[in-house]
């Protein structure tokens, strides 16, 4: 596969690999967050770990929408379901995320709700042209990757005219939460980030440019590294990120300049714009309530609001008190270092956002990394 | 002399008519299903003998007995359908006791208006899988069920197999040291299926590797009679099966992510998807764990049977209390090959 | 987060749509969100849409740089 086979050479990582080890300064630790799930998913199945010294360690940022999303959230698309009867619309992900009530939208559809499954957006839309006499609604969610396409679709849906169809849209915004983990209570506690930088996302830089983390590099003086989604994109990005330190800069850098530019894709970001507007405030699982992070629907395509078109009250669901997303979130604590870790939470029976999707800080963990503990435990 | 007349009954009418409940009330309508449609098809001297039961003489050695259900959505499918699917499973259970299968038995419920054209495809599927595989079919049973109690059809398929003296296959078996072979490129079959499901449809064809297993077997155990495992990876893929292999066994595993055959269309459809071909599951392919010395002969005697043309050594057994299964990634770092969580879906994330 | 591939863009069709390909596997995607998109380019598909355009020869210079990364020292991209 063009584009992708070659990043995942083992001989060219082994060779970053040896760079890395020996530009990271052995009297020091470095401590980098992958803001995005998909650089987490990354890591951990090709074993990327095992490539890095011990004196860097990566840490698993918040950035799986799904991990994010607030059970209150999925209570509201599987009570349109059930109550309402429609046709609700989603991607695989959100299916198995456990709700109130020992639901989720998978056990929701064993009892009768009609759920289905869509790989792309524009596939609601089409349900809904097919099935005039149903309501349809589109359980969107996603960061600025995934919101495009349903602005296109919301687009294409006012044109047509499809009456049937509305959207609940659950669409996040990348820097509100990152800026959200550089300010944390624990940070002003302890009075400093205990990162060195990010690695940025891969793909939705490709839509908001580089430009927006151009902020963090100055205000928090961190740098940050945009980097690809394949494992040698992952360890590039490292480098620089460690030369970065050594050298006391902070700045923004592009790893993935095959697809990413400061500017991004305008077209995309300007129909974003003309259907969304910002949300004063939204809750993320695991992070609180974080300002300016979320996007809703704007007045000119209220039509197709699923929040206007139903009356859906949002009840926060609180997570369990032991577990501790919040801390892992933020890179200060480790899985193992919760106490529902493995036990009462695991992929089967998630308790927190960590757990929750495989791209999550715990899960990645549990599926992949768990064998590491004992060795690490040996050793 | 008068001639008596003979009864006369209208055929069914196969391309145009549905099953209804009377197929399924055990009178008439239900005997003139099993002639003209089941017999037909899966013709054998004990289906005419139109006896509720077949009787046969076991040959020598231990018999083996499975059974499967089978559910999948939807019915057709690249590569195959319900019909073969059930046949070649069962006959694929038997086999991976290292036995030979000797006959079959089919149950079917069918949800009142499910076209009887479909029913005869798959029938005429089945029969063609019993046929090649030389496994017949010597009894069956059918069902109707009211409309919308059932997904079209579900198929219950039961196999009858014997074991020859001396040939002691289990899934608890396998030793540290030993190695692991896969039969050939894996995820195929899942694949498949779920790409064929409503919005997930690709321009090209991705088959099902549906497929008879047990003559590759026969001509396994002649090259390896020492062989620890055999087990066919269907759901919950390759993964889900080593871990099985391992937990029973009380090892762990260390595979060569680079020794894995996986098809490059799988491959390329599962980056499509979000989804990984290890947990993807196949019907027409078997894992086996060996002895290390037997490793290569075993291998030469597959590659030279079709169904096990690409056949790999894909990893072996090691000491570990807490039976993990870990591959050697591509990339030279380590991972672990986890149980399958819930069922693998397609993700954007 | 944003699970997306790099395509090779076979056929333009009508509507917006372009027929995609990658190692043998052919899916119809939204050009939507991205123009000037010609048969032979590659694109990033996500969720079935393209995203952006993939630039071959900032491909081949990435890719170079880290395989040299050990014999030279890597100039780097600050975004510019």
């Amino acid at each position: 596969m063009k584009y992708i086979d070659e990043f995942r050479d083992g001989a060219v990582a082994r060779e970053l690999s040896r760079a890395i080890c020996r530009e990271a300064g052995a009297e020091r630790h470095y401590q980098f967050m992958e803001f995005c799930g998909g650089h987490t998913h990354a890591i951990s199945r090709h074993g990327v770990t095992d490539l890095l010294p011990r004196n860097v360690r990566m840490v698993h940022g918040p950035g799986c929408p799904v991990c994010v999303l607030p059970i209150g959230r999925v209570d509201i698309a599987i009570q349109l379901a059930l109550k309402e009867h429609v046709v609700l619309c989603t991607y695989g992900d959100v299916l198995r995320v456990p709700a109130s009530g020992n639901l989720s939208l998978l056990k929701a559809k064993a009892l009768g709700a009609d759920i289905r499954m869509i790989y792309s957006a524009a596939d609601a839309l089409t349900l809904a042209r097919e099935n005039p006499d149903r309501q349809v609604v589109f359980f969107a969610i996603g960061f600025e990757t995934t919101t495009p396409p349903t602005a296109v679709v919301l687009r294409e849906a006012r044109d047509l005219g499809v009456g049937n169809f509305s959207v609940l849209c659950n669409h996040v915004l990348t820097p509100a939460a990152i800026v959200n983990i550089l300010e944390s209570p624990e940070v002003r506690e302890l009075g400093t980030v205990p990162l060195d930088g990010f690695v940025g996302p891969a793909h939705v830089s490709s839509i908001i440019g580089t430009e927006p983390y151009e902020f963090f590099a100055s205000e928090y003086r961190k740098p940050v590294v945009i980097a690809g989604f394949e494992p040698l994109d992952v360890l590039q990005a490292i480098l620089m990120l460690i030369r970065q330190v050594n050298d006391g800069r902070a700045e923004v850098e592009n790893q993935f300049t095959r697809v990413v530019t400061r500017e991004g894709n305008v077209a995309a970001q300007t129909l974003v714009s003309e259907v969304f507007e910002l949300r004063r405030s939204f809750e993320w699982r695991g992070l609180g309530v974080v300002p300016y992070s979320a996007l809703r629907i704007r007045d000119t395509f209220a039509a197709y609001d699923a929040e206007r078109r139903w009356p859906l009250a949002y009840q926060q669901v609180r997570d369990n008190k032991a577990c501790d997303c919040g801390a892992i979130l933020r890179g200060l604590k480790h899985p193992t270092d919760c106490k529902l870790f493995g036990t009462v939470c695991t992929p089967e029976t998630p308790m927190g956002s960590c757990m929750v999707s495989s791209e999550g800080a715990c899960a990645a963990h549990y599926s992949y990394g768990r064998f590491r503990d004992s060795r690490e435990l040996a050793s | 002399m008068s001639a008596v007349r003979r009864s006369y009954t209208r055929p069914l009418d196969i391309k145009r008519g549905r099953v209804d409940l009377s197929h399924g009330s055990g009178g008439r309508a239900t005997a003139q299903l099993v002639e003209e449609l089941f017999i037909r098809h899966l013709d054998n001297p004990w289906l005419r003998g139109h006896d509720d039961s077949a009787c046969f003489e076991p040959p020598p050695g231990r018999l083996v007995m499975t059974t499967d259900s089978h559910v999948v959505t939807p019915l057709f499918f690249p590569g195959g359908d319900i019909g073969c699917l059930a046949v070649n499973g069962t006959i694929n259970d038997v086999a991976m006791a290292g036995a030979t299968p000797l006959y079959l038995a089919a149950g079917f419920i069918l949800e009142e208006g499910f076209p009887l054209s479909e029913l005869e495809r798959i029938v005429a599927s089945m029969a063609q899988a019993a046929t090649i595989a030389k496994v017949p079919v010597i009894a069956g049973d059918t069902k109707v069920v009211e409309h919308g109690k059932g997904d079209g059809l579900y198929l219950t398929t039961t196999g009858v197999g014997v074991v020859p003296e001396g040939v002691e296959i289990g899934g608890a078996r396998a030793r540290v040291g030993d190695v692991a072979i896969v039969s050939g490129d894996v995820g195929d079959h899942g694949v498949a299926i779920l790409a064929q499901r409503e919005h997930l449809q690709f321009e090209s064809e991705i088959r099902s590797d549906t497929a008879a297993l047990h003559e590759l077997v026969a001509v396994m155990l002649a090259a390896c009679p020492d062989i620890r495992c055999l087990r066919d990876p269907t759901r919950g893929g390759l993964a889900t099966t080593l871990n099985e292999i391992a937990q029973q066994s009380g090892v762990g595993m260390l595979l060569q992510e680079s020794a894995i055959p996986v098809a490059s269309m799988v491959s390329a459809a599962c980056e499509f998807l979000g989804l990984d071909p290890l947990y993807s599951a196949n019907e027409g392919k078997l894992v086996a764990v060996c002895p290390a010395g037997d490793a290569a002969q075993l291998l030469e005697a597959m590659r030279a049977h079709p169904l096990g043309a690409h056949a790999a050594e894909i990893g072996a057994c090691i000491a570990d209390d807490n039976h993990f299964v870990q591959m050697q990634t591509r990339l030279g770092g380590r991972r672990v090959v986890d149980w399958l969580s819930g069922e693998q879906l397609p993700r954007i994330c | 987060m944003c699970l997306a591939i790099p395509a090779r863009v076979i056929n333009l069709e009508p509507a917006d749509q372009a027929l995609v390909e990658l190692s043998g596997v052919r899916k119809r995607i939204s050009l939507a969100l991205v123009d000037d998109v010609a048969p032979g380019d590659y694109v990033i598909v996500h969720v079935g849409y393209a995203l952006a355009k993939l630039n071959p020869s900032a491909a081949a210079a990435t890719l170079e740089a880290m395989q040299s990364v050990n014999a030279t020292p890597f100039a780097g991209t600050t975004a510019p």
